[in-house]
């Protein structure tokens, strides 16, 4: 219950923390698991940058439309009361601020809110970078979902990134498999995190120096 | 009597030139309109700088004029959609170049260029690499990258009815790019599921005003 978290049980934990009648952009792989977990009875927009607003579930076998897809241009269908729209239109709607909440995974993130998520230091393959900077400025609140740290187990939370930027100082709360930690003007503060690690465990998987909340609690996700 | 009706999309394609900037509607697949790309293979303008979201996908449309080699320069947002064998090779060989704009700028832009909006100031990309070389303004406490309009010598787009006027309707996420890349080009050809009579499209529901509509073309040809 309490060891390392699933994607399924991150995109749970996130979903948790967003509120009846937000707007919610879900950035392409990892954060599209948030739509699985929604709490019932809430209200909750989803926006798709390529021009969706109540984004609604994968369609059945056989109903899908090619002309109805998402931000990953995987089908998609589009709930009662939603709406379609131009590129010009769903971008004044992300970086004028209309958005509630974006989720963008990640590669880095700095302690001061810095988000590397587009590129890498590889220049072999052709960098893309979609519309990442245009969310990663525009949302009021930017959610990073990512692993704690990389598969060879380099810590991805780090005093400065070294990969190239998405954006500055704009991250507000970041959630890993091991921990939710706020961003905040006086450093990275862990609000949660899980049973199986103490502290200073978390401490020596993140790069940058973390402070426990006040009211720091046990991070707790069902099974999924 | 105006009249935008092309009976072919041989005819619709007629007098693209060597060396055009041609803006292509689509994210990945809705409202790509694969049928003018091909097609352009044939009408055999070369040279070309393509601005689109994506940079193709399998051995069709926007792919297989690039596998043409056709294409000298492709500004997108993301080229990196799964199925993008033919861009990643020609890129890997260095046969084509690549201008990576985020996806809201590359919007906005062509807005700005069919707006006569001479640029604009946005925070994306701002202290990023994308940013690099550009002028930047702090507005309100924010940093703001200057952004240049980016103009089309040509528009290709999906809609999906018509009227002899140009006037479009879209059919879902297909919409996309195609109103902003309507209006911001020198020559628009869209291509139509369907193409009907004036007054058939309420005005109320009109996307894109045939003022911004040069050629419309049934799929398949013949209205």
């Amino acid at each position: 219950m309490s060891s390392k978290l699933t994607r399924s049980q991150i995109a749970w934990r996130i979903a948790q923390d967003i509120d009846d009648g937000c707007f919610v952009n879900l950035g392409i792989g990892m954060p599209e698991l948030v739509a699985n977990y929604l709490p019932d009875g809430r209200e909750i927009i989803i926006h798709s940058e390529n021009g969706l607003l109540g984004m609604g579930p994968v369609p059945e076998d056989g109903e899908e439309d090619g002309d109805l897809i998402n931000a990953g241009k995987k089908p998609v269908t589009l709930l009662d009361g939603g709406s379609y729209f131009s590129h010009t239109d769903s971008f004044a709607m992300v970086r004028g601020g209309h958005l509630d909440i974006c989720v963008l995974g990640a590669f880095q993130i700095s302690q001061t809110g810095d988000l590397a998520n587009w590129a890498t230091l590889n220049n072999t393959k052709p960098p893309g970078v979609g519309g990442a900077m245009d969310l990663a400025v525009g949302a009021k609140q930017v959610f990073v979902m990512t692993e704690h740290c990389t598969k060879s187990g380099e810590p991805k939370i780090l005093e400065q990134c070294t990969y190239p930027l998405t954006g500055a100082n704009l991250v507000s709360r970041i959630y890993t498999d091991l921990a939710v930690i706020d961003v905040t003007g006086s450093g990275l503060v862990v609000c949660e995190w899980i049973e199986d690690m103490t502290f200073d465990d978390l401490q020596a998987k993140t790069a940058a120096p973390l402070s426990p909340a006040s009211d720091a609690k046990q991070l707790t996700v069902p099974e999924l | 009597m105006i009249d935008k009706r092309f009976a072919s999309i041989e005819n619709a394609l007629a007098g693209i030139r060597d060396g055009s900037v041609i803006l292509v509607g689509g994210f990945g697949n809705a409202g790509s309109p694969i049928p003018l790309l091909e097609a352009l293979i044939d009408q055999g303008a070369t040279d070309l700088t393509i601005v689109s979201n994506n940079a193709g996908e399998g051995d069709f449309g926007l792919a297989a004029l690039m596998k043409a080699g056709r294409i000298r320069k492709i500004i997108c947002s993301y080229p990196r959609s799964s199925g993008s064998v033919i861009f990643e090779e020609l890129y890997g060989q260095g046969k084509i170049d690549l201008e990576v704009v985020p996806q809201g700028t590359l919007s906005e832009r062509m807005r700005a260029a069919g707006a006569g909006i001479g640029g604009f100031y946005t925070p994306t990309s701002a202290g990023t690499l994308l940013a690099k070389g550009k002028e930047t303004r702090e507005i309100e406490g924010k940093l703001h990258v200057l952004e240049l309009p980016l103009k089309g010598d040509v528009a290709l787009i999906k809609a999906d009815l018509a009227d002899r006027w140009g006037n479009l309707t879209y059919n879902k996420s297909a919409r996309n790019f195609g109103p902003t890349m309507a209006m911001a080009a020198d020559l628009t050809i869209a291509q139509v599921r369907q193409i009907v009579d004036l007054g058939e499209i309420s005005p109320e529901l009109v996307v894109t005003p045939g003022i911004f509509v040069d050629r419309v073309v049934k799929e398949g040809g013949q209205t």
